[in-house]
Protein backbone atom coordinates (compact mmCIF):
# COMPACT_ATOMS: atom_id res chain seq x y z
CA UNK A 1 0.00 0.00 0.00
CA UNK A 2 1.11 3.45 -0.71
CA UNK A 3 2.15 5.81 1.89
CA UNK A 4 2.91 8.95 0.59
CA UNK A 5 0.05 10.40 0.71
CA UNK A 6 -1.06 9.67 3.84
CA UNK A 7 2.11 10.21 5.72
CA UNK A 8 2.62 13.74 5.42
CA UNK A 9 -1.32 14.07 6.73
CA UNK A 10 -1.02 12.61 9.90
CA UNK A 11 2.17 14.92 10.65
CA UNK A 12 -0.02 17.83 9.72
CA UNK A 13 -2.67 16.12 12.36
CA UNK A 14 0.23 16.11 14.84
CA UNK A 15 1.50 19.44 14.12
CA UNK A 16 -1.78 21.36 14.53
CA UNK A 17 -2.94 19.30 17.53
CA UNK A 18 0.47 20.39 19.01
CA UNK A 19 0.24 23.72 18.27
CA UNK A 20 -3.12 23.96 19.35
CA UNK A 21 -1.88 22.10 23.01
CA UNK A 22 0.91 25.03 23.19
CA UNK A 23 -1.09 27.65 22.60
CA UNK A 24 -4.01 26.86 25.51
CA UNK A 25 -1.25 25.71 27.56
CA UNK A 26 1.27 28.74 27.00
CA UNK A 27 -0.93 31.80 26.22
CA UNK A 28 -3.31 33.61 28.69
CA UNK A 29 -5.19 35.83 26.54
CA UNK A 30 -8.39 34.17 26.36
CA UNK A 31 -8.89 34.95 22.29
CA UNK A 32 -5.55 33.42 21.87
CA UNK A 33 -7.01 30.08 23.04
CA UNK A 34 -10.15 30.27 21.45
CA UNK A 35 -7.87 30.40 18.33
CA UNK A 36 -5.29 27.36 19.75
CA UNK A 37 -8.84 25.48 20.10
CA UNK A 38 -10.26 25.96 16.64
CA UNK A 39 -6.63 25.03 15.42
CA UNK A 40 -6.54 21.73 17.56
CA UNK A 41 -10.00 21.46 15.95
CA UNK A 42 -8.54 21.28 12.27
CA UNK A 43 -6.34 19.26 13.70
CA UNK A 44 -9.11 16.44 14.64
CA UNK A 45 -11.27 17.34 10.79
CA UNK A 46 -8.15 16.24 9.55
CA UNK A 47 -7.38 13.20 11.15
CA UNK A 48 -11.10 11.41 10.31
CA UNK A 49 -10.98 13.04 7.09
CA UNK A 50 -7.22 10.85 6.40
CA UNK A 51 -8.42 8.21 8.35
CA UNK A 52 -11.18 7.58 5.54
CA UNK A 53 -9.10 7.82 2.74
CA UNK A 54 -8.20 4.96 0.36
CA UNK A 55 -5.14 4.99 -2.30
CA UNK A 56 -5.64 6.43 -5.53
CA UNK A 57 -9.37 6.92 -4.20
CA UNK A 58 -11.20 9.97 -5.71
CA UNK A 59 -14.12 12.16 -3.76
CA UNK A 60 -17.15 9.99 -3.35
CA UNK A 61 -19.51 11.56 -6.62
CA UNK A 62 -20.11 8.71 -9.22
CA UNK A 63 -18.10 8.89 -12.28
CA UNK A 64 -17.34 6.98 -14.72
CA UNK A 65 -13.58 7.22 -15.01
CA UNK A 66 -13.21 6.10 -11.72
CA UNK A 67 -13.39 3.26 -9.89
CA UNK A 68 -11.79 3.66 -6.44
CA UNK A 69 -13.82 6.60 -4.29
CA UNK A 70 -12.41 7.13 -0.40
CA UNK A 71 -14.85 6.30 2.45
CA UNK A 72 -17.81 9.08 2.18
CA UNK A 73 -18.85 8.61 6.01
CA UNK A 74 -15.64 10.52 7.71
CA UNK A 75 -16.38 13.68 5.11
CA UNK A 76 -20.19 13.52 5.92
CA UNK A 77 -19.38 13.44 9.94
CA UNK A 78 -16.51 16.19 9.26
CA UNK A 79 -18.88 18.63 7.66
CA UNK A 80 -21.11 18.16 10.67
CA UNK A 81 -17.89 18.92 13.00
CA UNK A 82 -17.36 22.18 11.03
CA UNK A 83 -20.20 23.62 11.80
CA UNK A 84 -20.51 22.76 15.30
CA UNK A 85 -16.75 24.30 15.42
CA UNK A 86 -18.32 27.25 14.03
CA UNK A 87 -21.23 27.46 16.20
CA UNK A 88 -18.98 27.01 19.38
CA UNK A 89 -16.73 29.72 18.33
CA UNK A 90 -19.19 32.21 17.66
CA UNK A 91 -20.97 31.62 20.67
CA UNK A 92 -17.35 31.51 22.45
CA UNK A 93 -16.72 35.29 20.76
CA UNK A 94 -19.89 36.36 22.20
CA UNK A 95 -19.23 35.46 25.81
CA UNK A 96 -15.76 37.05 25.47
CA UNK A 97 -17.02 40.09 24.37
CA UNK A 98 -19.19 40.72 27.51
CA UNK A 99 -16.66 39.50 29.71
CA UNK A 100 -14.52 42.32 28.31
CA UNK A 101 -17.20 44.38 29.20
CA UNK A 102 -17.12 43.49 32.51
CA UNK A 103 -13.65 43.42 33.27
CA UNK A 104 -11.70 45.44 30.77
CA UNK A 105 -9.48 43.28 29.56
CA UNK A 106 -9.09 39.76 27.84
CA UNK A 107 -6.24 38.45 30.01
CA UNK A 108 -7.50 35.94 32.64
CA UNK A 109 -6.34 36.62 35.71
CA UNK A 110 -6.39 33.62 38.71
CA UNK A 111 -6.71 30.20 38.93
CA UNK A 112 -3.82 28.13 36.95
CA UNK A 113 -0.27 29.40 39.04
CA UNK A 114 2.66 28.25 37.38
CA UNK B 1 8.39 29.77 32.19
CA UNK B 2 4.77 29.31 30.65
CA UNK B 3 6.23 29.24 27.55
CA UNK B 4 8.56 26.32 27.64
CA UNK B 5 6.17 24.17 29.96
CA UNK B 6 3.99 24.48 26.92
CA UNK B 7 6.61 23.80 24.39
CA UNK B 8 7.75 20.58 26.40
CA UNK B 9 4.07 19.39 26.46
CA UNK B 10 3.56 19.87 22.99
CA UNK B 11 6.46 18.40 21.98
CA UNK B 12 5.97 15.48 24.09
CA UNK B 13 2.39 15.49 22.28
CA UNK B 14 4.02 16.06 19.32
CA UNK B 15 6.09 12.55 19.27
CA UNK B 16 3.42 10.31 21.20
CA UNK B 17 0.76 11.04 18.39
CA UNK B 18 2.88 10.85 15.49
CA UNK B 19 3.95 7.23 17.11
CA UNK B 20 0.07 6.60 17.34
CA UNK B 21 -0.77 8.14 14.00
CA UNK B 22 1.98 5.78 12.09
CA UNK B 23 0.29 3.33 13.23
CA UNK B 24 -3.07 4.02 11.95
CA UNK B 25 -1.55 4.88 8.55
CA UNK B 26 -1.61 1.07 8.03
CA UNK B 27 -4.87 0.15 8.88
CA UNK B 28 -7.50 0.82 6.54
CA UNK B 29 -7.19 -0.96 2.93
CA UNK B 30 -9.11 -1.37 -0.26
CA UNK B 31 -9.09 -4.70 -2.59
CA UNK B 32 -11.37 -5.21 -5.39
CA UNK B 33 -14.63 -3.48 -4.06
CA UNK B 34 -14.35 -3.64 -1.01
CA UNK B 35 -12.95 -2.02 1.84
CA UNK B 36 -10.97 -3.59 4.76
CA UNK B 37 -10.27 -2.44 7.86
CA UNK B 38 -7.61 -4.04 9.84
CA UNK B 39 -7.84 -4.93 13.25
CA UNK B 40 -5.18 -3.79 15.46
CA UNK B 41 -4.44 -7.02 17.79
CA UNK B 42 -4.50 -9.68 15.81
CA UNK B 43 -3.80 -8.29 12.00
CA UNK B 44 -6.90 -10.02 10.48
CA UNK B 45 -9.04 -8.05 7.79
CA UNK B 46 -12.54 -7.16 8.51
CA UNK B 47 -14.66 -6.48 5.45
CA UNK B 48 -16.12 -3.24 5.90
CA UNK B 49 -19.46 -2.82 4.78
CA UNK B 50 -20.70 0.54 5.71
CA UNK B 51 -18.66 2.14 3.36
CA UNK B 52 -19.07 -0.59 0.26
CA UNK B 53 -22.64 -0.10 0.66
CA UNK B 54 -22.77 3.66 0.65
CA UNK B 55 -20.46 4.01 -2.54
CA UNK B 56 -21.96 1.10 -3.98
CA UNK B 57 -25.77 1.84 -3.49
CA UNK B 58 -26.08 5.35 -3.01
CA UNK B 59 -26.88 5.86 -6.61
CA UNK B 60 -29.94 3.30 -6.74
CA UNK B 61 -31.21 4.34 -3.42
CA UNK B 62 -30.99 8.05 -3.03
CA UNK B 63 -30.49 8.97 -6.82
CA UNK B 64 -28.01 11.30 -5.87
CA UNK B 65 -24.53 10.60 -7.06
CA UNK B 66 -22.63 12.68 -4.09
CA UNK B 67 -22.33 10.29 -1.93
CA UNK B 68 -21.26 12.82 0.89
CA UNK B 69 -24.59 14.38 0.49
CA UNK B 70 -26.66 11.26 0.70
CA UNK B 71 -25.47 10.14 3.88
CA UNK B 72 -25.66 13.68 5.30
CA UNK B 73 -29.09 14.62 3.92
CA UNK B 74 -30.82 11.05 3.68
CA UNK B 75 -29.11 8.30 5.51
CA UNK B 76 -28.83 10.61 9.07
CA UNK B 77 -30.82 13.50 7.88
CA UNK B 78 -31.89 13.46 11.74
CA UNK B 79 -28.42 14.05 12.30
CA UNK B 80 -28.17 16.79 10.53
CA UNK B 81 -31.92 18.26 11.93
CA UNK B 82 -30.21 18.33 15.29
CA UNK B 83 -26.96 20.00 13.52
CA UNK B 84 -29.30 22.55 12.41
CA UNK B 85 -30.66 23.11 15.51
CA UNK B 86 -26.89 23.24 17.08
CA UNK B 87 -26.41 26.43 15.01
CA UNK B 88 -29.86 28.08 15.60
CA UNK B 89 -28.98 27.52 19.31
CA UNK B 90 -25.75 28.80 18.88
CA UNK B 91 -27.21 31.81 17.44
CA UNK B 92 -29.74 32.51 19.68
CA UNK B 93 -27.18 32.53 22.53
CA UNK B 94 -24.75 34.92 20.48
CA UNK B 95 -27.50 37.58 20.38
CA UNK B 96 -28.81 36.71 24.13
CA UNK B 97 -25.49 37.40 25.26
CA UNK B 98 -24.54 40.49 23.48
CA UNK B 99 -28.17 42.25 24.15
CA UNK B 100 -27.16 44.06 27.22
CA UNK B 101 -23.04 44.68 25.94
CA UNK B 102 -22.33 48.81 25.50
CA UNK B 103 -22.69 49.79 22.26
CA UNK B 104 -19.60 52.24 21.47
CA UNK B 105 -20.20 54.67 18.55
CA UNK B 106 -16.92 54.38 17.08
CA UNK B 107 -17.22 54.38 13.13
CA UNK B 108 -14.28 53.85 10.50
CA UNK B 109 -14.85 54.93 7.19
CA UNK B 110 -13.47 52.05 4.61
CA UNK B 111 -11.44 52.90 1.61
CA UNK B 112 -12.67 53.26 -1.73
CA UNK B 113 -11.43 49.71 -3.09
CA UNK B 114 -13.36 48.04 -0.30
CA UNK B 115 -16.17 50.00 -0.99
CA UNK B 116 -16.34 49.46 -4.93
CA UNK B 117 -15.27 45.82 -5.18
CA UNK B 118 -17.37 44.48 -2.14
CA UNK B 119 -20.74 46.48 -4.48
CA UNK B 120 -19.35 44.42 -7.23
CA UNK B 121 -18.69 40.74 -5.52
CA UNK B 122 -21.78 40.83 -3.68
CA UNK B 123 -23.86 39.42 -6.21
CA UNK B 124 -21.70 37.54 -7.44
CA UNK B 125 -21.14 35.47 -3.88
CA UNK B 126 -25.17 35.17 -3.68
CA UNK B 127 -25.40 33.65 -6.95
CA UNK B 128 -22.70 31.10 -6.21
CA UNK B 129 -24.14 30.42 -2.69
CA UNK B 130 -27.36 29.79 -4.36
CA UNK B 131 -25.44 27.37 -6.81
CA UNK B 132 -23.63 25.75 -4.52
CA UNK B 133 -26.75 24.49 -2.13
CA UNK B 134 -28.91 24.00 -5.41
CA UNK B 135 -26.41 21.32 -6.73
CA UNK B 136 -26.13 19.83 -3.83
CA UNK B 137 -26.71 16.66 -5.30
CA UNK B 138 -24.49 16.61 -7.93
CA UNK B 139 -21.20 18.68 -7.09
CA UNK B 140 -18.73 19.18 -4.11
CA UNK B 141 -20.89 21.25 -1.36
CA UNK B 142 -24.54 21.97 -0.46
CA UNK B 143 -26.61 23.83 1.67
CA UNK B 144 -23.88 24.55 4.93
CA UNK B 145 -20.70 25.64 2.41
CA UNK B 146 -23.45 27.28 0.18
CA UNK B 147 -25.29 29.40 3.44
CA UNK B 148 -21.90 30.55 4.59
CA UNK B 149 -20.13 32.16 1.22
CA UNK B 150 -23.96 34.10 1.08
CA UNK B 151 -23.56 34.84 4.93
CA UNK B 152 -19.37 36.14 3.54
CA UNK B 153 -21.04 38.37 1.09
CA UNK B 154 -23.12 39.96 3.61
CA UNK B 155 -19.79 40.09 5.96
CA UNK B 156 -18.20 41.87 2.97
CA UNK B 157 -20.66 44.53 2.60
CA UNK B 158 -20.85 45.10 6.48
CA UNK B 159 -16.98 45.69 6.43
CA UNK B 160 -17.10 48.22 3.61
CA UNK B 161 -20.02 50.37 5.07
CA UNK B 162 -21.04 51.06 8.47
CA UNK B 163 -24.43 51.92 7.96
CA UNK B 164 -25.12 48.59 6.11
CA UNK B 165 -27.22 46.22 7.54
CA UNK B 166 -29.68 43.29 7.02
CA UNK B 167 -33.30 43.65 8.59
CA UNK B 168 -33.97 41.70 11.48
CA UNK B 169 -37.18 40.38 10.06
CA UNK B 170 -36.57 39.44 7.19
CA UNK B 171 -33.91 37.51 8.50
CA UNK B 172 -35.57 35.63 11.18
CA UNK B 173 -38.76 35.01 8.76
CA UNK B 174 -36.16 33.41 5.94
CA UNK B 175 -34.73 31.14 8.70
CA UNK B 176 -37.71 29.95 10.82
CA UNK B 177 -39.31 29.30 7.26
CA UNK B 178 -36.75 27.41 6.04
CA UNK B 179 -36.66 24.95 9.38
CA UNK B 180 -40.31 24.95 8.75
CA UNK B 181 -39.81 23.57 5.62
CA UNK B 182 -37.37 20.96 6.39
CA UNK B 183 -39.08 19.43 9.40
CA UNK B 184 -42.13 19.55 7.33
CA UNK B 185 -40.43 17.49 4.46
CA UNK B 186 -39.46 14.93 6.89
CA UNK B 187 -43.05 15.00 8.38
CA UNK B 188 -44.53 14.55 4.88
CA UNK B 189 -41.63 11.63 4.58
CA UNK B 190 -43.90 10.03 7.78
CA UNK B 191 -47.13 10.34 6.33
CA UNK B 192 -46.19 9.11 2.37
CA UNK B 193 -43.22 6.41 3.03
CA UNK B 194 -42.94 4.70 6.05
CA UNK B 195 -40.28 7.09 8.17
CA UNK B 196 -39.53 10.47 9.48
CA UNK B 197 -37.43 12.14 6.50
CA UNK B 198 -37.23 9.23 4.43
CA UNK B 199 -37.87 9.91 0.22
CA UNK B 200 -41.35 10.33 -1.12
CA UNK B 201 -40.76 11.38 -4.39
CA UNK B 202 -39.60 9.41 -7.70
CA UNK B 203 -35.48 9.90 -7.61
CA UNK B 204 -35.51 10.51 -11.24
CA UNK B 205 -32.82 10.14 -13.51
CA UNK B 206 -28.98 10.41 -11.61
CA UNK B 207 -26.97 12.73 -12.44
CA UNK B 208 -29.67 15.21 -13.68
CA UNK B 209 -30.45 18.52 -11.38
CA UNK B 210 -34.24 17.30 -10.86
CA UNK B 211 -33.31 14.19 -9.38
CA UNK B 212 -32.68 12.70 -6.09
CA UNK B 213 -36.06 13.25 -4.71
CA UNK B 214 -36.54 14.73 -1.56
CA UNK B 215 -32.47 15.67 -1.20
CA UNK B 216 -32.42 19.54 -3.28
CA UNK B 217 -35.53 20.45 -1.63
CA UNK B 218 -34.24 20.03 1.89
CA UNK B 219 -30.37 21.17 0.94
CA UNK B 220 -32.16 24.28 -0.13
CA UNK B 221 -33.90 24.69 3.01
CA UNK B 222 -30.53 24.48 4.74
CA UNK B 223 -28.75 26.67 2.96
CA UNK B 224 -31.37 29.41 3.18
CA UNK B 225 -31.41 28.56 6.91
CA UNK B 226 -27.53 28.70 7.34
CA UNK B 227 -27.32 32.00 5.24
CA UNK B 228 -29.49 34.10 7.58
CA UNK B 229 -28.70 32.29 10.69
CA UNK B 230 -24.76 33.23 10.02
CA UNK B 231 -25.78 37.02 8.34
CA UNK B 232 -27.72 37.09 12.03
CA UNK B 233 -24.58 36.01 13.90
CA UNK B 234 -21.87 38.31 12.19
CA UNK B 235 -23.98 41.26 12.35
CA UNK B 236 -24.91 40.50 16.01
CA UNK B 237 -21.16 40.74 16.15
CA UNK B 238 -20.62 44.04 14.17
CA UNK B 239 -23.59 45.77 15.77
CA UNK B 240 -21.40 45.88 18.99
CA UNK B 241 -18.20 47.08 17.28
CA UNK B 242 -19.81 49.52 15.58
Amino acid sequence: MNYALVTPCYIAVAALLSIGLYGVVSKRNLMKIFISLSIMETGVNLLLITIGYVPEGTAPIENANFTKYVDPLPQALVLTAIVIGLSVTALAIAMLISYYEKKGSLEYKGGMKW
Amino acid sequence: MRRYAGAAIAIIFFAFSIGIFMQLASYNDYEGSNYYYKNPVNGSLANESVPSHYVKETKNETGAINAVTAIVVEYRGFDTLGEVTVLFTSATGVSFLLYHVYKKLKKREANLILKEGSKLVLPFALLTGAYIFIHGHLTPGGGFPGGSIIASGFLLMMLAYPEFFVREKSLSYSESMAGSIFVIIGLLGLLFATSFLQNFIPIGKPGYLLSAGIIPLIYIAIGFKVGSELSSIVQKLKEVEK
